[in-house]
């Protein structure tokens, strides 16, 4: 029985090392029920191996993980039933067709012909009808993508991670697969997402734990997250190969093709500043933008 | 039917599904060998005075090349499967799954029974015309193959689970499977060794299994059947614990 009251997940003073490396250096928080959750963090800052300790890959030298209050060593049958994860490896068995392995895995979690219909339906959303009776070695690698996430959901998980499902995948999969998680979650699934593509990341999630060497940076909800970066971004393209004055060069962040990126603190350097210190320095503007940081830039003052 | 029974048969299912899809390679094959083996020594040894009175030389090769056949394709069965998972991976889509180690243990071995079945059946049914065998005691004979092609399945495992590359596995068959399977007395009777090799074959436990398994056939052997299925008997059940502690502890599979 899952208590209506407990977490999607709830992640407890775990950590693991491997040999002098401290991988994951006590981590914990937990994922309420029905939200999309982002897990973000740059190579080698614990991500995948958490998700491994999720999932029943790893074993955690301490702390304890529950899927909707299942302990995942403990009570793990009934935790992975709860769960489906997508690895980020493109991993798949070569001796299978593709409806033949989605009824094997379906088969492993004790589900049978009465999700033959939901099979179908994914090979149909997933675009993958027409391969159905095809060999998993004759798949492209989109396809063998593909399959991955119908075999994470094949058994109908309230709780789902995706880890990094769409690392070089085009851009067709990639909206068939947001817009399908989409309606996943809108229907109460759980839904834990990590990757690269930190648009992806503030797109879709509602709630974002960022982990840098082993700990949890920062976590909040999207939107806190945003709001969290005290600067704003001022573009500027001046008129005339114009110079910009020696006061703003300190607040350079990036430059290119002629047109420079100031990165001004909110509060402290005002717009109207930066316009005045133009004027006086006699150079003009040809053209002007502001800009609001993304995650992108939240990420990297985070993890630098 | 419970949950946890729907994963084991499912397990079960595709792991005879998985040695089913290459039937030439993992019964045809081992089957073909075997015969050509009974072809060549039949032919070589036909003169030879045989271990047994009134049993004639190739009748008593039979019964030891289905055996030796039997155990070197139930270890291949279990060995390969899991090294093959390994290295491309998919042995995740097992590790996430609410499967546990009995589960694990009991799909794979019975998996590799079925396999051993074909081949043994396969085999017997080719060397009718060579030698047509009479079956002298069917339960021993049964009890023989299941034990026997147990201990070989559990060691499969075993050395799928402690293995990292294909490479292991071939030192696995190389230096300890085809060794033992040779030396225990297929191809001749015990008693016609030099006193010390004699000693030396009765510590070998694929000599029981042999010799057990001959006992089928023509109610005769080098041991009495009784020693034959308490060495075989033992050995399945040390292979056994050993290989489900590993399951259960995760030993060289969870990181």
């Amino acid at each position: 029985m899952t208590n209506p009251l407990s977490n999607a997940i709830d992640v407890v003073g775990v950590r693991k090392s491997y040999g002098s490396l401290q991988a994951l250096k006590g981590i914990d928080f937990s994922i309420p029920r029905g939200e999309f959750f982002g897990l973000l963090g740059p190579n080698g800052a614990g991500k995948s191996t958490l998700i491994s300790i999720i999932a029943g890959l790893v074993q955690a030298d301490a702390g304890r993980i529950a899927v909707l209050g299942h302990d995942t060593v403990g009570d793990f049958r009934a935790a992975r039933r709860l769960l489906g994860v997508v690895p980020q490896e493109l991993v798949f068995d070569p001796f299978f067709k593709v409806r033949e392995m989605l009824r094997i895995q379906a088969g492993y979690y004790g589900s049978g012909r009465e999700v033959w219909p939901w099979i179908d339906e994914m090979l149909e959303r997933l675009d993958l009808s027409d391969k159905a009776d095809v060999s998993m070695r004759a798949l492209s690698g989109g396809m063998k993508r593909r399959v991955l996430i119908a075999q994470a959901l094949v058994h109908k998980p309230p709780v789902v991670i995706l880890d990094e499902p769409t690392a070089g995948v085009d851009v067709e999969l990639r909206r068939t697969l947001w817009q399908f998680m989409a309606e996943l979650h809108a229907q109460g699934q759980t839904v834990v997402l990590t990757t690269h593509y930190l648009e992806e990341a503030q797109e879709m999630c509602s709630r974002i734990a960022i982990l840098d060497h082993g700990e949890v940076k920062a976590l909040e909800s999207t939107r806190q997250l945003l709001k969290r970066h005290p600067f704003r971004f001022l573009r500027l393209k001046l008129a005339n190969g114009g110079r910009l004055p020696d006061a703003l060069q300190m607040l350079v962040a990036s430059e290119s093709e002629g047109t420079i990126e100031l990165k001004l603190e909110t509060g402290k350097h005002p717009i109207a500043g930066v316009f005045d210190a133009l004027r006086d320095a006699g150079v003009a503007i040809e053209d002007v933008q502001t800009r609001d940081p993304d995650l992108e830039d939240i990420f990297v003052e985070l993890t630098r | 039917m419970s949950p946890d029974q729907i994963g084991f048969l499912t397990l079960l299912k595709k792991e005879v599904m998985r040695f089913w899809s290459v039937l030439a390679q993992t019964v045809t094959a081992p089957v073909i060998t075997a015969l050509l083996y009974l072809l060549v020594f039949a032919q070589a040894l036909s003169g030879r005075a045989s271990a047994y009175e009134g049993v004639s030389y190739t009748e008593f090769l039979v019964p030891g090349l289905i055996m030796m056949t039997v155990m070197q394709n139930a270890f291949a069965n279990t060995s390969s499967s899991l090294i093959q998972s390994k290295i491309m991976g998919n042995l995740v889509f097992l590790q996430m799954a609410p499967l546990g180690p009995w589960e694990w243990f009991g799909a794979y071995v019975l998996a590799a029974l079925v396999r051993s079945l074909l081949v043994a059946v396969t085999m017997f049914v080719a060397t009718l015309f060579f030698v047509p065998l009479a079956i002298h005691a069917p339960l021993a004979l049964l009890a023989m193959f299941v034990l026997s092609a147990g201990c070989l399945a559990v060691i499969g495992l075993i050395a799928g689970i402690v293995s990292q590359k294909f490479d292991h596995i071939a030192a696995f068959t190389n230096f300890f499977i085809n060794p033992l399977a040779f030396l225990s007395g297929v191809f001749y009777s015990v008693h016609a060794l030099p006193k010390f090799w004699y000693m030396v074959s009765h510590l070998n436990p694929f000599f029981y299994m042999i010799d057990g398994f001959r006992y089928g056939f023509f109610g005769r052997g080098d041991v009495s059947i009784w020693l034959s299925l308490a060495w075989t008997g033992g050995f399945f059940v040390t292979a056994s614990a050993v290989c489900l502690w590993m399951l259960i502890t995760g030993y060289k599979m969870k990181r």
